[in-house]
């Protein structure tokens, strides 16, 4: 030390000091190890009894995995075959009932020569999505729709789809590919009308039905512009009431007399040849689009300053949460018919969505409440002072802070939903899980098997809804704002 | 406290006209069973440019957000620009438009850029043409000096350019009446000038302000009277000269030795 203290000698620096490297005594590989599974004698332990455990499964697995049959016709033939490779008492996996069964699982049982049909509406879904869901990156856009593309002709193809068909369907994606190159906006249209089309490819039938139900909206719009100059409220009442009416009262009667006079339909599929996955990823499609959007309004409606609108949001959001999924299903299938008036028959897969969809919405309002709350109330504030009225301060300030807020809540909900799905087994419609395996084994060859069919399609949910909760981390960071 | 307020401050262009901008009668205000304002009576001409001060809790605050509306009042008038203040909802908005609001705490929108921030208002609520929406604010921008910040988000802001930018985002909706809400009190010393420095550049222009600030400097400097809050009412009001050198009642003399004296 100098003789010099801090205390007595004045101090001026001259020069300022540059940044430097942190000291490189240990980096790299070894010294995560060291950090994180050997940081001392507790941690070394339990990392060494972590290891044990993952090899006990692994070895017991193993076994079963690597002795597994993919060419078989029937369980007894798959025993035989591992027992003639691997000896008498080895155990094995037998996945080729997934192969045989793969288009059961798939399209449960629909028509055969129309796999085409559920395959072509999956591929224009992801155009559809194109710009809602990938609108930010156009490389993510390229590959995505690249894909589909070359997967869904493919699979038309393999599946023996009419070539006009295929024509149109190759022209929707081309269109979709152009667009997404040039500007993906231009696919919004496409995304409006295509849940319409989607349900037409879907179920079939006269393409006047679907139309028809596109004009209700529109002259509820139309309404909608007459009345709004006398009051606002009175307009919402009116449109929603002219759509309505019109669904009740007209519609189906225009789409029949349409049909009668331009012929315009397709193979009807009746709704209970749907099953599998075809029938899971319908129901969870319809059940996330709606339920989104449902949930918002529940949202906002339950932090709303009116009494009335504020107690029925209160009271659905409380009693559907209250109520296990079940429950409202069996009223879906059983009850429901009981309050409509007589003579309307209601397909079964519509109210399942209808129910899915209100189950999803009340739990969505609540995670998109928390967003709302955790919104600084000086947003609110500013928008107020801008002179933003209450709707457009929602729709340009509030939702897009809390939607971001919500992304996780929300995307657990979806995953929960479409999870949930499983659960129309116990309506009579077969979802992939339980009633679609049931059928499987109800044949004689499979009779028996029921790890592998569990296994397969637990993987496919798995893959899915992982998907969706990586999805969720991008668009999370995607929407970071701060400290960048 | 020193106060950063050391130019010039050109006069000239800052008259006061007869016409009333705001004139507020009779008021009260009551937050459950307390009562916050008490017949506060208060007449603004154009171009007048007043500050607000007293000790926290003295309803300075309340004042100015009940004048758009922030804040309900219970009773009495106030009248801006003509429009009576009441529960009908098209009247607020239609003041809500008119008077711009400075926040002690920016409230900048932050999942939109500076620009969009600043273009927001005029787009939606005055039907600006987007085009013409941002070369408005593209001018004001560079006016309170960040127009090369446009493309970033708030959060990557210093605080003093936030509010910058906050003034930026009112003065794009064209407002007769600036009212700034303690719009120093969250910012570092180093950064309060800066934006003392663009309100000073406002006030010259002949802008009708209301502040709540306790930057006393900018009081001498820009306003042409001082209102001294206590307990939810007006207890002084004058010119700056007399108010700071010859207060009359013993509360403002008491408060002036606290915020000068050290």
């Amino acid at each position: 030390m100098s003789d010099t203290h801090a205390q007595t000698v004045p101090f001026v620096r001259d020069t300022m000091l540059p940044a430097a490297p942190p000291p490189t005594r240990e980096s790299g590989a070894v010294k995560w190890l060291r950090e994180n599974l050997f940081s001392g004698a507790v941690n070394t332990v339990l990392t060494i009894l972590g290891i044990l455990i993952i090899w006990f499964l692994v070895a017991t697995f193993w076994d079963w995995f690597a002795h597994s049959v993919w060419n078989a016709s029937s369980l007894t033939e798959c025993r035989q075959i591992i027992a003639a490779t691997w000896g008498e008492n080895a155990r094995g996996a037998c996945f080729a009932v997934i192969r045989e069964r793969w288009n059961q699982y798939v399209f449960g049982f629909y028509p055969q020569t129309l796999y085409w049909r559920p395959t072509m509406a999956f591929g224009l879904l992801m155009v559809a999505l194109a710009p809602v869901l990938f609108s930010a990156s156009l490389i993510i856009r390229r590959v995505v729709l690249a894909i589909t593309t070359l997967a869904t002709l493919l699979c038309m193809m393999v599946l023996g789809a009419p070539v006009g068909w295929l024509v149109f369907a190759a022209l929707v994606l081309a269109g979709g590919l152009l667009a997404s190159e040039r500007n993906i906006a231009w696919l919004l249209p496409f995304s409006l009308i295509y849940p319409l089309l989607g349900v037409w490819f879907l179920w079939g039938g006269s393409l006047w039905g679907p139309i028809f139900v596109l004009v209700g909206p529109l002259l509820g719009w139309l309404a909608w512009r007459l009345l709004a100059g006398i009051s606002p409220l009175l307009a919402t009442v009116g449109a929603i009431l002219v759509t309505v009416l019109f669904w009740l009262l007209l519609a189906g009667d225009a789409a029949q007399s349409a049909q009668a006079v331009l012929p315009l339909s397709i193979e009807a599929v009746r709704s209970d040849r749907f099953g599998g996955f075809l029938l899971s990823i319908t129901i969870g499609v319809a059940g996330i689009a709606l339920s989104l959007p449902l949930g918002i309004v529940l949202a906002l409606a339950r932090r709303s300053d009116m009494f009335l609108i504020k107690s029925l949001a209160v009271i659905f959001i409380e009693f559907i949460r209250g109520v296990p999924l079940i429950t409202l299903l069996f009223v879906a299938s059983l009850l429901l018919n009981y309050f409509l008036p007589p003579g309307t028959s209601f397909d079964i897969i519509l109210r399942v969505i209808i129910m899915v969809t209100l189950f999803a919405a009340a739990y969505m309002a609540e995670v998109i409440r928390g967003g709302l709350a955790a919104l600084p109330k000086g947003q609110y504030e500013a928008a107020d002072a801008l002179g933003l009225d209450y709707w457009k301060a929602q729709r340009l300030i509030v939702l897009p802070q809390a939607l971001k807020i919500s992304i996780p809540g929300i995307v657990s909900t979806f995953i929960g939903m479409f999870k949930d799905t499983t659960l129309v087994t116990f309506v009579g419609l077969y979802d992939p899980l339980k009633s679609m395996s049931d059928a499987v084994r109800a044949n004689i060859e499979w009779k028996g098997i029921y790890w592998e069919p569990f296994i397969f399609v637990g993987a496919i949910f798995f893959l899915i809804c992982f998907g969706m909760s990586r999805y969720s981390m991008y668009l999370e960071r995607r929407l970071q704002r701060d400290h960048r | 406290m020193n106060e950063p307020i050391n130019r010039q401050i050109d006069r000239s262009q800052m008259t006061i006209s007869d016409e009333v901008a705001i004139d507020i009668r009779n008021m009260n205000k009551w937050y459950g069973s307390f009562h916050v304002l008490r017949d506060i009576d208060l007449t603004v001409h154009r171009g007048e440019r007043i500050v607000i001060a007293g000790p926290s809790g003295s309803g300075k605050s309340t004042l100015i957000r009940c004048i758009n509306r922030l804040e309900e009042h219970q009773a009495g008038h106030i009248v801006v620009d003509g429009v009576e203040l009441s529960s009908d909802i098209k009247n607020i908005d239609k003041v809500r438009s008119e008077v711009g609001m400075v926040f002690q705490h920016f409230n900048l929108f932050p999942h939109l850029t500076v620009l969009e921030n600043c273009t927001l208002a005029p787009i939606w609520v005055r039907k600006v043409p987007r085009k013409q929406a941002e070369a408005t604010a593209m001018r004001f921008l560079e006016k309170v000096k960040i127009p090369e910040q446009a493309d970033k988000y708030p959060g990557q802001l210093s605080g003093g350019q936030q509010q910058r930018v906050a003034i930026a985002r009112s003065l794009c909706m064209q407002p007769r009446i600036m009212l700034f809400d303690e719009p120093t009190s969250a910012l570092d010393p180093e950064m309060i000038k800066e934006v003392l420095d663009t309100m000073i550049e406002l006030a010259e222009e002949g802008m009708t302000m209301i502040c709540v600030t306790h930057e006393m400097g900018f009081a001498q400097a820009v306003a042409n009277r001082v209102i001294f809050m206590d307990q939810g009412q007006i207890v002084e009001q004058n010119n700056p000269t007399d108010f700071f050198n010859n207060p009359k009642s013993e509360r403002t003399k008491l408060f002036l030795s606290q915020i000068l004296g050290h």
